[in-house]
């Protein structure tokens, strides 16, 4: 299988390429990056460049078809040719709760929203603490997967924060990182074990920053709208007391940490502090802490109920600035999928989390880059090759000779979100109807097709 | 002319002139306690169904009552366990309650939002007698009566609410409702019992309870929960009373004519002592009486009277 993409704007921000070159896909690797790849201009029509219009059929995507052999030529002029994206934070639910998402419809998810991989968390029932859960997964995603599934392995056994999990095997079967995610790990001597022993593996340690005595009984943002509303508020200072934490743990040991759906302003400053200091840490942040704030929950909205909470406006403006000034690596979306009859009850009731995979690039395009808040190529590194520096994943990138692993957009197109047109099983997001720009034109995984508009 | 919504379910929605409507029409229902045959036909043919979450004495008998002297017929359905803990969401106890075609729903449940959420559900008119720590609508609108009958105005009054705030539905609404009539509001009580930003809400706040009541025309002592002193927010009963106990020698710093108001059930030598309650200035059996009278206007307004244009 032969595929030329045409006239598109590639855009790799590791090797930081940004210019309008054609790619030639053969046996899943990216074979030839260039201009008129096929030659079939140089000779016959001279080198003409290729024309961005949209809608129809451009000379470079007619050129290349006359020249050599190729199956399927994609005309990608006017759009965004990028690394294929990489979620490193998303709940697939399988096994355990393949009533809110399976391994199929989770990838089949982020295939929809532009992504090319994702590491899926290890809440899972039962939890992914040891081999063969780990290998569950990746046979599941082999068989049954859209997209490529890095497994993310339990810190401790059972995710309840008491004993090690058996990291070393987690490491060898496949797990990319470990993380408790969901929970934190209270014991701060464990958590100090925990990343001296995933050192020996140089696995990054994913901490979910939240001090459970700090929470309390919380489910929104401690602020204006959870006294309006007499909800039970978590403090921003239950992430940032944690952050605080394990950046000195990270400290002490020269561990890898990396911190999870960063939501508050304090944990911000903490971590770019950090960073400063040469702490090994890196961070992410999702769309949902950039593009909303604790309003969103107002009406008692169980679709904005997500731990951590979405926080005030400041907060977001902190997030903000954080992924301008690299203090945030990582966008990432913790797709967390919740059945309606799951999210349609009391909000103290309903669970935590949102789906994210199928608005990610698009909340990005429309709330970051449009808003000239972060450079095009800035919010794709985000989303690819910061990823996969963090988890040391051989994706990311395009190069020749690399996986074909490719991101198609248009950053123009409009469009309404429809939560009942998703590939994922569930519906729980807050942003059905809003009206986005930029989707996701095709998904290509290691030279095929996986997805198209 | 009846109230131009289909529930209620916040003082944070009723506008002034909504508020005025039911404590005028509260005035004419009062007069029926007076009477030797406690009935009018007013909603004859309607059906109420009080659905309560907590234990709750004063709150459901009292929306029992007006139901009965209104003539609609009252169901009382009652569960002191959770909708979760029952095994039916309550998306399915409501669908189950609309296909009886009650007319009103009265509801009062431990999670905020609660009434909010049922409304939704239900053709039907839901009343919030309170849920979680969010509103609790009735009782402000009661207190408001009550406050009206003995000063004969709102505007311009002075109120303190003590206690407790964080965890008090009572003291959102009787914020939101005194505001909107135009009194001033204070609240008091311990830091760790006052919600974060409370001042956006348009009160002035006290950590000093002499200081907070020493000009108020209105004090409203609130409940305390005995059980947060385990969580952490008071050390104990002893030390509460002596800082937030309203006390004889304590009134003594307060206007005379100040009017004690408690939307009970009381804890006696706690938040307020035996004499203060029992004393001259309290109304706090005069809120359970009219009670009555607003919850049958209110039962009027979304069900019986002819609705506005």
């Amino acid at each position: 299988m032969r595929i030329l993409i045409a006239g598109g704007r590639v855009i790799d921000p590791a090797s930081g390429v940004d210019e309008v070159v054609d790619l030639l896909i053969e046996d899943g690797r990216i074979v030839r990056i260039g201009k008129d790849v096929r030659g079939a201009r140089s000779g016959v029509r001279g080198a003409e460049p290729p024309e961005a219009s949209k809608g129809k059929r451009s000379k470079a995507a007619k050129n290349a078809e006359s020249a050599i052999n190729v199956d399927r030529v994609m005309d990608a002029a006017g759009l965004v040719v990028c690394p294929g994206l990489i979620d490193m934070h998303v709940h697939l639910r399988q096994p355990g709760r393949e009533d809110k998402e399976t391994i199929a419809t989770g990838t089949l998810a982020a295939a929809r929203g532009g992504f090319t991989a994702v590491c899926c968390m290890p809440n899972t029932d039962p939890v992914n603490d040891t081999r063969s859960v780990t290998e569950f997964i990746l046979d599941t995603a082999k068989r049954e997967g859209a997209v490529y599934v890095y497994p993310v392995g339990a810190i401790t056994k059972g995710l309840r924060g008491e004993e090690l999990a058996e990291i070393g095997e987690l490491f060898e079967s496949g797990c990319v990182a470990v993380s408790d995610d969901g929970r934190p790990v209270m014991n701060a001597e464990l958590m100090r074990r925990a990343m001296e022993y995933a050192g020996m593996f140089d696995l990054p340690v994913i901490s979910h920053c939240e001090d459970l005595h700090l929470s309390g009984k919380g489910v929104v943002h401690e602020g204006i709208v959870s006294t309006e509303l007499g909800l039970c508020g978590i403090p921003s200072a239950s992430e940032a007391a944690m952050v605080a934490r394990d950046l000195l743990l990270a400290e002490l040991t020269g561990a890898r940490l990396h911190i999870a759906h960063v939501s508050a302003a304090e944990s911000v400053r903490l971590i770019r502090e950090a960073k400063a200091r040469g702490v090994r840490v890196s961070c992410e942040a999702t769309p949902h802490h950039f593009a909303l704030t604790e309003e969103a929950v107002r009406g008692f909205n169980t679709n904005a109920k997500m731990n951590p909470p979405l926080r005030s406006e400041s907060d977001r403006r902190a997030i903000l600035a954080g992924l301008c000034d690299g203090t945030i690596d990582v966008i990432a979306t913790d797709h967390a999928p919740h059945t309606i009859q799951d999210k349609e009850q009391e909000f103290d009731v309903a669970p935590f989390g949102v789906i994210g995979s199928e608005t990610a690039l698009a909340l990005t395009l429309s709330t970051l880059v449009a808003s000239g808040a972060l450079p095009l190529k800035q919010a794709i590194a985000k989303l690819t090759s910061e990823p996969a520096r963090i988890l040391k994943l051989p994706k990311g990138r395009i190069a020749e000779g690399a996986d074909a692993d490719l991101t198609i957009f248009d950053p123009d197109r409009e469009w309404t979100v429809d939560a009942f047109g998703f590939a994922s099983k569930s519906r729980n997001t807050p942003f059905h109807g809003w009206e986005l720009k930029g989707g996701t034109v095709a998904t290509i995984v290691a030279g095929k097709v996986v997805w198209e508009a | 002319m009846g109230l131009a919504r289909k529930d209620l379910l916040r003082m944070q929605d009723l506008t002034a002139d909504e508020i005025r409507l039911i404590l005028d029409t509260a005035e004419s229902m009062k007069q029926v306690a007076g009477r030797d045959i406690k009935k009018v036909p007013a909603l004859r043919g309607k059906t109420l169904i009080n659905l309560f979450y907590e234990a709750s004495t004063r709150t459901r008998t009292s929306f029992e009552i007006a139901g009965k002297w209104l003539s609609a017929d009252v169901i009382n359905v009652s569960t002191s366990s959770s909708s979760v803990a029952k095994g039916e969401s309550l998306k399915d106890t409501g669908l189950t309650l609309q296909a009886m075609h009650p007319d009103i729903v009265v509801l009062r449940h431990p999670a905020s939002g609660a009434a909010e959420f049922l409304a939704k559900q239900l053709a039907a008119s839901v009343i919030n007698a309170g849920d979680g720590a969010h509103e609790h609508p009735s009782q402000a609108l009661l207190d408001l009566f009550t406050i009206r009958e003995k000063k004969g105005r709102l505007e311009g009054l002075k109120a303190a609410i003590v206690g407790d705030i964080a965890h008090s539905r009572v003291a959102r609404s009787s914020i939101h409702g005194m505001r909107k009539v135009g009194m001033e509001v204070r609240v008091a009580g311990p830091r760790t019992m006052l919600p974060c930003f409370i001042d956006r809400l348009g009160v002035e706040v006290f950590t000093d309870l002499e200081r907070a009541i020493a000009d108020v025309d209105i004090i409203m002592m609130l409940r305390l929960q005995l059980e947060r002193q385990q969580a952490g927010l008071f050390p104990s009963l002893r030390e509460y009373s002596r800082l937030f106990g309203l006390t004889l020698p304590r009134l003594k710093g307060a206007k005379s004519d100040v009017l004690i108001m408690h939307p009970g059930p009381i804890n006696r030598g706690v938040e307020i002592a035996p004499e203060v309650a029992d004393g001259p200035y309290s109304l706090i059996l005069n809120q359970v009486e009219n009670g009555v009278a607003v919850r049958m206007a209110l039962l009027y307004l979304l069900a019986g009277a002819p609705q506005a244009g």
